[in-house]
């Protein structure tokens, strides 16, 4: 039968030892749980660079093709208009009077994108449950979670590893 | 772990703990609503329902109510609506460039003045509505397929650039909000007792559990964020500066209106930022996190771009001599010498002397000083868009239609009402939402608390 231990901690630094050391007996932490970002976690507990900017670039960059594709349309082929003797049928000629739109555009879509893309990965959206193991994680407390599914040891070896950290309390579950 | 130089003042007062931050945040939000609060929500509301209908009347009977007349056909609504969109730009400057800058006194500031942000330029929205007359087909200004046709906005006419730019900003700085604000709305959520209250929280906090992927893909969005709503700020007080500056209007068509306008944005924006935070700090018993030095870099700021406005300011009157054409010195003599020229002398003294007063560190730091001050400079900065759209409209090319501007009881009512508006929903705010940032300002409490700076120090 599978165990999930979560170890509570009362301080990031401790976390961070904490984690170092229990990494460093090739036990594998499964997330950790804080009510703020702890930075020099993710190395420890093996959590990979986000990719959001990137999404968030290539976002932008179809709103500006939108941006420019929509007004060539609506202002170059559809229907030119002759405004103050502007230049109406070349979208190069008249491309300095996009710009703003297409600037606000590529920005509205990055934004936006980069935002919805955010709450789906996370699957943090309106009505979803809380997963926190306590609601203290969200005040000014610290959990480790550790399932003994993805580590070699036993749950015995493990425990006792824990116990040699600095902790506050310990809860082993049934998974 | 981070740490900072020992002289360098503390942002966080006193001994404090991860959990009197949140105690001193979320206690307030749990505890019954305080009599001034209840006091000030109902004098506001009452402003606001005035307001409301004060636009209501406006919108049955048209906009002939307001004072506007054939030759000053912009006025009040657009001074507001400059004067709001300026007010809203504190916010994104404090949330967006200053964390591109690293800068972490903002962080016992950005969220109210987020909130301040959203809701100004929600206020900034009304004008441009209404003022179209026949609100209920402002959807024309978005480029739908119709039966005119299609004929289509103009992409050429920055009144349109206006459109994508006030509702890119109104958007985005929601959206940059309301993603800082998730994990603080969690941190309520798991501390509140009444099971309804528990169940809004849970719902606005998406649930929000803080692992640690999650808080690294939220300090990634938040700087991306950041990054392209810095050049967003700036390009929407640009924008509506262009409103202006691309039309042939002796007194508009000035090339330095872009740099002008998102500075004064920012001047006006900083003493509204003060003008709410002095109460507020005080009200919900917050002078431990926004105390004396946050207000003396926000004064800091006041005076830099104060100075910029004011150099701006000298720099049209000579530009308008200079370029020796009479059209363009006539509005600029006309301008403080006019009918108006009580607007202007008090734009000048509101905007460019007072603020220079800050260069003195003991007003700089007096509290009493900058809450007075701050309203000074609100009050210049209506004043400077009200000097800017009316006195050049006043005196057109032809003497025989030169006019002035008399503000009616509406328009008055509707500039009110808008305070009002914008004063309910910030107390509601103050009310019911995390007021400082608490994920943010937990993460420097070691490094920039009073009583850790002093045991490293040791």
């Amino acid at each position: 039968m599978s165990k999930i231990f979560h170890v509570m901690y009362d301080d990031d630094a401790k976390v961070l030892a904490a984690a170092s050391t229990l990494v460093g007996q090739g036990i594998r932490v499964k997330d950790v749980f804080s009510p703020f970002p702890i930075h020099g976690i993710d190395p420890i507990i093996g959590v990979k660079r986000t990719r959001l900017a990137i999404c968030s670039f290539m976002y932008a960059m179809t709103g500006t093709s939108l941006a420019l594709l929509g007004m060539w349309y609506f202002m170059i082929n559809d229907w030119p208009m002759n405004i103050g003797g502007k230049p109406s049928f070349s979208l190069i000629e008249n491309i300095t009077a996009f710009i703003p739109v297409t600037f606000e555009f590529s920005v509205l879509c990055g934004a936006h994108g980069m935002a919805l893309t955010y709450l789906l990965r996370n699957g943090t959206l309106p009505g979803m449950p809380a997963t926190n193991p306590d609601p203290r994680t969200t005040d000014d407390k610290f959990v480790v979670e550790i399932s003994t599914d993805n580590n070699s040891m036993s749950a015995d070896e493990i425990e006792s590893a824990i116990r040699a950290t600095d902790l506050l309390e310990l809860s082993i579950k049934d998974a | 772990m981070q740490r900072e130089a020992a002289i360098r003042e503390p942002l966080i007062l006193g001994h404090k703990t991860y959990k009197d931050i949140t105690d001193d945040v979320v206690g307030p939000i749990m505890g019954p609503a305080p009599l001034g609060w209840k006091i000030m929500i109902t004098i506001s509301s009452i402003i606001a329902l005035y307001g409301v209908g004060c636009i209501l009347y406006l919108l049955g009977t048209g906009i002939g109510v307001w004072g506007l007349n054939k030759t000053v056909d912009w006025a009040w609504d657009i001074t507001n609506f400059v004067w709001w969109v300026g007010i809203g730009h504190a916010g994104t400057l404090i949330s967006a460039v200053l964390l591109l800058f690293r800068q972490k006194w903002r962080m016992a500031i950005n969220r109210s003045a987020e909130a301040m942000t959203i809701f100004a330029v929600i206020m900034a929205a009304v004008f441009p509505g209404i003022h179209m007359g026949r609100i209920w087909v402002s959807y024309w200004v978005l480029p739908l397929p119709n039966q005119f046709g299609s004929l289509w906005v103009n992409f050429n006419s920055p009144l349109l650039w206006d459109v994508f730019a006030i509702s890119t900003y109104f958007s985005v700085s929601l959206v940059f909000w309301y993603i800082g604000l998730i994990p603080d709305f969690a941190t309520i959520r798991d501390r509140m007792t009444k099971p309804l209250s528990k169940k809004i929280y849970g719902i606005l906090s998406f649930g929000w559990s803080g692992r640690a992927k999650h808080w690294t893909r939220f300090e990634e969005v938040s700087l991306v964020l950041a990054g392209i709503a810095t050049p967003l700020v700036f390009s929407v007080h640009s924008i509506v500066s262009m409103d202006f500056a691309t039309s042939v209007i002796p007194g508009w068509h000035t090339t330095i209106f872009p740099p002008y306008f998102v500075s004064g944005a920012v001047f006006s924006g900083f003493a509204m930022v003060q003008t709410l935070l002095l109460i507020m700090r005080k009200g919900m018993k917050l002078e431990n996190y926004i105390h004396v030095k946050h207000v003396e870099y926000m004064n800091i700021v006041i005076i830099v771009t104060g100075s910029i406005v004011g150099v701006a300011y000298l720099t049209e009157l000579f530009i308008s001599w200079y370029s020796g054409v009479e059209y363009e010195s006539y509005a600029f003599i006309n301008r403080f010498s006019g009918p108006y020229s009580w607007a202007y002398w008090m734009m000048m003294t509101c905007n460019v002397i007072s603020p220079q007063l800050f260069w003195i560190k003991k007003i700089r730091r007096s509290l009493v000083a900058t809450f007075a001050l701050s309203i000074v400079v609100n009050i210049g900065m209506w004043f400077e868009r009200y000097v800017i759209i009316v006195t050049s409209l006043h005196r057109d090319y032809l003497p025989s239609s030169w006019g002035e501007f008399h503000a009616t009881s509406i328009d008055i009512g509707i500039f009110i009402g808008t305070l009002g508006i914008f004063l309910t929903l910030f107390l509601a705010f103050a009310r019911f939402f995390p007021v400082l940032a608490l994920n943010e300002l937990k993460t420097i409490l070691k490094s920039s608390g009073e009583s850790y700076k002093k045991e490293q120090a040791q």
